[in-house]
């Protein structure tokens, strides 16, 4: 069989094809969470896992978030790879005090003696009508916390290429899901593997404006891109990939080229990776920027359950193009 | 297997000579951090040294750690030099945690010290992964996880004691009960102050030990132990007191002298001290040549810490996230001669 | 003897109240005693002393409020059993009339009666003064940016951009404008130094008026701005040409007519070599500073036949022939009459020498070209008085007058550099 083959899978398929390689690769790798057993996963990730691991390794947790994330931080400093699921980063919050005052400090406090190998992997994101307790996105929150590293796979290639090298990595690293992409389908070489977790990545070049996306809002971007095009106006789309530590580098060097920027983020504006984004870019490229970086983000309320709200709520790729035509001046 | 602790002169006098480590360890810690030498929060455990050293006997150099803010005593005992511990103490280079966690976080790889934890009840889930970590890696080891009374009201103790039961973890918990979680005392804030009740709720052999009577300790420790390592999670609520304020914050204001005066008859060194005496285990001249080594012992930490090393601020952000040990002169000549040898392989 | 000091109860503590003293002068103390009450202002706490002794003094009335460290009492221990050394004062400082000791306890108020006084008022603070930018006009970043780099007067531009900014593309529109005026054939030029460097688009045709309009817009927006920005200073010195003149005179008779010098090509060879020694005279201040240029590139003012001013390179003019130098002149002065510059020859020069000799005055004071340092001028030569060896006569003199920029070199600089072409025209031989 020839190593380019490809094969047609979903988002699911490919993460749950990157826990089972895992798995097989190193024994110390274990998966651990709410649902993840028996139940298959509540988005389906882990299905069939239980049967051809048993549950010493595809391990069914209580709903105990503080205390199955903080045995996933024990077990990683007591020698094991553990990958811990938490349902949705709302429920995260349960265990906030595990992920940020051990995970993410322990290294520290113990002047680093100790590496914690840990991956979190949960969904996030809105899009479902599934309501104010299931919906939120927190990374932002998280990407506040120095000790951690966080990731938001929005390509099939990263879904299934991401686990690998946070496995490796000897710090927590957060591997956020976002729900709407779980279905997802298309093709990826059948050898695909694991990919770097430093850099953001060029999803479609451009010359006018750089869209900066992530996770759910990659796809917003790409739509807003096209739009645009049809009017003449070139967006670069820029995946940032890994949420913490930025690359920087990646976002300055492109609104450097293009000398603007909108940032298209599903977390609230107030305090959010937008914002964050946005600073950096005035720090290090306030020079090169033809007009005010612009941020398209969820409005700030909870979020509400019925279809329209929702989706007013939520950063469309019309409000892309409208600020990308603002600040271009194509607005007539 | 249970095995009874000896009451002969080598090991009661150990058993004095470690306590006696702490308590003066710790005094001296008053009087440093009155002159300023010591900073931050500082949590004594005067009062309370026989749980430490009584449960680490039951211990082994294979097993690990987990431990509160109040954690001077366990760090010492457990074998974490007191220099390392001072110099940690004064934010020093060579402190146990090279000075990055000072007196609540104190960290020892090489002992299997997890750490003194600063947030109540936040050690309990760790401990519950260490144990996890061994049980999957074959490995038949204890993790004792020591947490005061005040965390059985938080939600990380409840969610803890059912998963090490559920999943037959290999950890001893260790419940420091001394009465007050800081300054409210245990039956204002606890429907059910039997501790050992409520933890035997989860399926785990629980009970109440005196936390004042080191050979009581140890003889409970022993015991859990074995049903540890057989593979059963353990339960010990160990009744102490603390002699000292919660930190040199407190002015101690909701409790009475009257009761402090009380618990302090039953100082556990003292105790030990009595019953060696009038065993004839213990001369004065033992407790001299004791007493003298302990406070060498400390003024050589004192000395070592005064004479460490401050970080330099260039390395600030360092240990945020992990980086190899640099390798030493041996390792680098060793791994010199791998490559020598691959390279003739090859 | 010992001290008892005002324990650290917290690392935010700076200064406590002693509430209560628990002792007296004469009280025997062992280690671990409770000695006094001191208010952290967070608490009350009992303090204990370090040591086994004899309370000695009480320094500290209660209700005082001191520093941490400050000693409270002090203590005899056994180190001070022995007779006290011969001399030494007696150990009751303070048993002062006030104050005597074992009284003073007579503070009236257990709560700090003693808090110091209110800190008299800071004095007043001069605040930096910003000058108000009265016309504050809406220009992107990287559109001022441009601006600076290719000369552009902003207040000249419309701009495209939100709320109607002056955007990058507003502002490489505008320079590409009035590159197509200045040159109209050239493939890309400008009226500065640094020109644009995108060729702009087929230039529409220009009626010649309307193009001899733009060019004044750009000098006096360029010039403009020089004055503005540029701190100038003004030197001048008159050279005798005497020596330099004969020996051109002689050189000439040996040439072709076509091959002859004339005096400009001395002046500017002289020039060129006072840069080539003079670097601070030869370069650009960019962004707060001066950043010395590589090469010397004379910039030739050169006056348009339809009005305005150009001022072309003369490249690494510090390594050419006087030959070399004519020849380029020559062949500058009638590209650019014909619009045939290239675009390195309209962003290189380094330094800009006119020479308005031909036109009758005795000498000019320049105005620099932004970004660069320093322009020389040279006025008629001429015969004028002239006193040497005690003796006036007349002789052939030029004024040599150099504009500098002050940021970049100050009047030594300058004197030395007209010197300089004053010594290099006196050995024309040496040219």
């Amino acid at each position: 069989m020839s190593a380019s083959a490809m094969v047609t899978v979903t988002y699911r398929e490919a993460i749950r094809a990157a826990i089972r390689e895992a798995l097989v690769a190193d024994e110390r790798v274990f998966l651990m969470g709410e649902d993840v057993g028996a139940y298959g996963g509540c988005f389906g990730v882990s299905k069939g896992l239980l049967d051809e691991f048993g549950p010493e390794r595809i391990r069914d947790a209580p709903l105990s978030e503080s205390a199955f994330v903080g045995a996933g931080i024990g077990a990683a400093m007591g020698g094991m790879r553990p990958i811990v699921e938490v349902m949705t980063v709302n429920f995260c919050l349960l265990a906030l005090d595990q992920i940020i005052d051990n995970a993410a400090t322990i290294t520290h406090m113990s002047g680093g003696q100790f590496a914690i190998p840990l991956v979190i992997r949960m969904t996030t994101g809105a899009g479902r009508q599934v309501a104010a307790q299931h919906s939120h996105s927190l990374e932002g929150w998280l990407a506040h916390i120095p000790g951690l590293k966080l990731l938001a796979p929005a390509t099939l290639k990263d879904a299934r290429g991401m686990l690998a090298p946070a496995l490796a990595d000897p710090n927590p690293v957060l591997i956020f899901e976002h729900g709407s992409l779980y279905n997802m389908e298309g093709e990826l070489p059948a050898d695909a593997g694991g990919c770097d977790i430093e850099r953001a990545a060029i999803r479609r070049p451009g010359t006018h404006v750089t869209l900066v996306a992530y996770g759910g809002t990659l796809a917003t971007a790409l739509v807003a891109a096209e739009e645009l095009a049809a009017d003449g106006i070139e967006a670069e789309v820029l995946d940032l990939r890994v949420l913490r530590p930025l690359d920087d580098s990646a976002v300055i060097e492109s609104v450097t080229r293009t000398h603007r920027a909108v940032i298209v983020d599903e977390g609230w504006r107030s305090g959010s990776l937008a914002a964050e984004v946005s600073a950096r870019i005035m720090e290090q490229a306030f020079y090169e920027l033809d007009a005010p970086v612009a941020r398209v983000c969820s409005a700030e309320v909870p979020m509400p359950y019925p279809h329209h709200l929702e989706q007013a709520a939520l950063p469309q790729a019309g409000t892309v193009v409208a600020e990308v035509r603002r600040m271009t001046g194509a607005d007539g | 297997m249970t095995v009874a602790p000896r009451l002969d002169r080598d090991h009661g006098q150990h058993l004095l000579h470690q306590m006696l480590r702490v308590r003066r360890f710790e005094e001296k810690c008053v009087e440093l951090y009155s002159a300023a030498k010591i900073r931050g929060f500082m949590h004594l455990y005067i009062g309370e040294e026989a749980v430490a050293v009584g449960i680490m006997e039951a211990l082994e150099p294979k097993d690990a750690i987990v431990a509160t803010y109040r954690e001077h005593g366990h760090a010492l005992v457990r074998g974490v030099s007191a220099d390392a511990v001072m110099a940690e103490m004064y934010g020093k280079v060579e402190g146990c945690s090279r000075g990055r966690g000072g007196s609540m976080h104190l960290f020892d790889a090489a002992t299997r010290f997890y750490g003194g934890n600063a947030i109540v009840g936040g050690g309990l889930p760790l401990a519950v992964g260490l144990a996890l970590a061994d049980k999957l890696q074959g490995r038949e080891c204890v993790t004792a996880c020591f947490f005061g009374d005040g965390a059985v009201a938080e939600g990380e103790f409840h969610e803890s004691m059912n998963l090490a039961a559920l999943w037959r973890l290999p950890v001893l918990f260790c419940c420091e009960n001394n009465l007050y979680a800081m300054g409210t005392a245990i039956e204002r804030y606890e429907s059910e102050t039997d501790l050992a009740l409520k933890a035997a709720s989860y399926e785990m052999p629980a009970w109440t030990v005196d936390g004042m009577d080191v050979m009581a300790v140890e003889g409970a420790a022993r015991k859990a132990a074995a049903e540890v390592r057989g593979g059963m999670p353990c339960f010990l609520e160990l009744r102490t007191y603390r002699f000292r304020a919660h930190s040199m914050y407190d002015p101690d204001l909701y409790r009475s002298k009257e009761e402090i005066e009380r618990w302090k008859q039953h100082d556990p060194i003292a105790a030990l001290t009595a019953q060696l005496q009038e065993a004839g285990l213990l001369s004065a001249g033992d407790i001299e040549e004791l007493e003298r080594s302990v406070a060498e012992e400390v003024e050589a930490a004192i000395a070592f810490a005064e004479a460490g090393t401050l970080e330099p601020v260039e390395d600030l952000e360092r240990f945020v996230y992990w980086e190899p040990p640099l390798p030493t002169p041996a390792e680098e000549v060793a791994a010199g001669g791998d490559s020598t040898d691959e390279s003739a392989t090859a | 003897m010992a001290d008892f000091l005002m324990p650290s109860l917290g690392a935010d503590m700076e200064f406590g109240t002693l509430l209560e003293w628990r002792v007296e002068p004469g009280d025997a103390v062992n280690r671990g005693d409770i000695v006094a009450v001191v208010d952290t202002s967070k608490a009350e706490i009992e303090v204990e002393i370090f040591e086994n002794g004899v309370i000695d003094e009480l320094r500290v009335p209660e209700g005082t409020r001191v520093p941490v460290g400050t000693v409270l009492a002090t203590l005899r221990t056994g180190a001070d059993d022995g007779p006290a050394p011969p001399g030494a004062p007696a150990m009751t400082v303070a048993t002062t009339p006030d104050a005597p000791t074992g009284t003073v306890a007579t503070a009236p108020s257990p709560k700090p009666a003693a808090m110091p006084p209110p800190p008299p008022p800071p004095p007043p603070v001069t605040l930096p003064q910003f000058a108000s930018e009265e016309h504050r006009l809406r220009v992107s970043p990287v559109a001022r940016r441009a601006a600076e780099q290719l000369g552009v007067d902003l207040t000249a531009v419309a701009g495209s951009g939100p709320d109607g900014a002056i955007t990058k593309g507003d502002v490489e529109r505008a320079a590409a404008a009035i590159a197509r005026t200045i040159a109209p054939a050239a493939a890309a030029a400008g009226p500065a130094p640094t020109a644009a460097q995108a060729p702009p688009p087929t230039p529409p045709p220009a009626a010649p008026e309307e193009r001899a309009g733009a060019m004044r817009l750009a000098i006096g927006a360029l010039m403009a701005r020089s004055k503005r920005e540029i701190p100038h200073y003004y030197l001048q010195t008159q050279i005798d040409m005497s020596s330099a003149l004969a020996w051109l005179e002689e050189e000439n008779l040996r040439r072709s007519v076509s091959d002859r010098l004339l005096p400009a090509a001395l002046l500017l060879s002289a020039v060129a070599g006072a840069v080539a020694a003079t670097p601070a005279m030869n370069g650009f201040w960019v962004d707060g500073a001066f950043h010395p240029a590589d090469g010397v590139h004379l910039g030739v003012a050169i006056s348009l036949r339809g009005g305005g001013l150009i001022a072309p390179a003369l490249h690494d003019a510090d390594h050419k022939s006087l030959d070399e130098l004519m020849a380029g002149l020559r062949d500058l002065v009638m590209r650019a009459r014909t619009g045939r510059l290239r675009g390195s020859e309209m962003s290189d020069p380094t330094i800009t020498v006119t020479n308005l000799g031909e036109r009758g005055v005795d000498l000019v004071h320049g105005v620099i070209y932004p970004p660069q340092v320093a322009l020389v001028g040279f006025g008629g030569i001429g015969e004028r008085p002239w006193a040497a060896d005690g003796m006036i006569g007349a002789r052939p003199v030029v004024i040599a007058t150099l504009a500098a920029d002050h940021r970049a070199s100050d009047g030594l600089a300058g004197s030395r550099f007209l010197t300089l072409i004053d010594h290099r025209l006196r050995k024309p031989e040496e040219l």
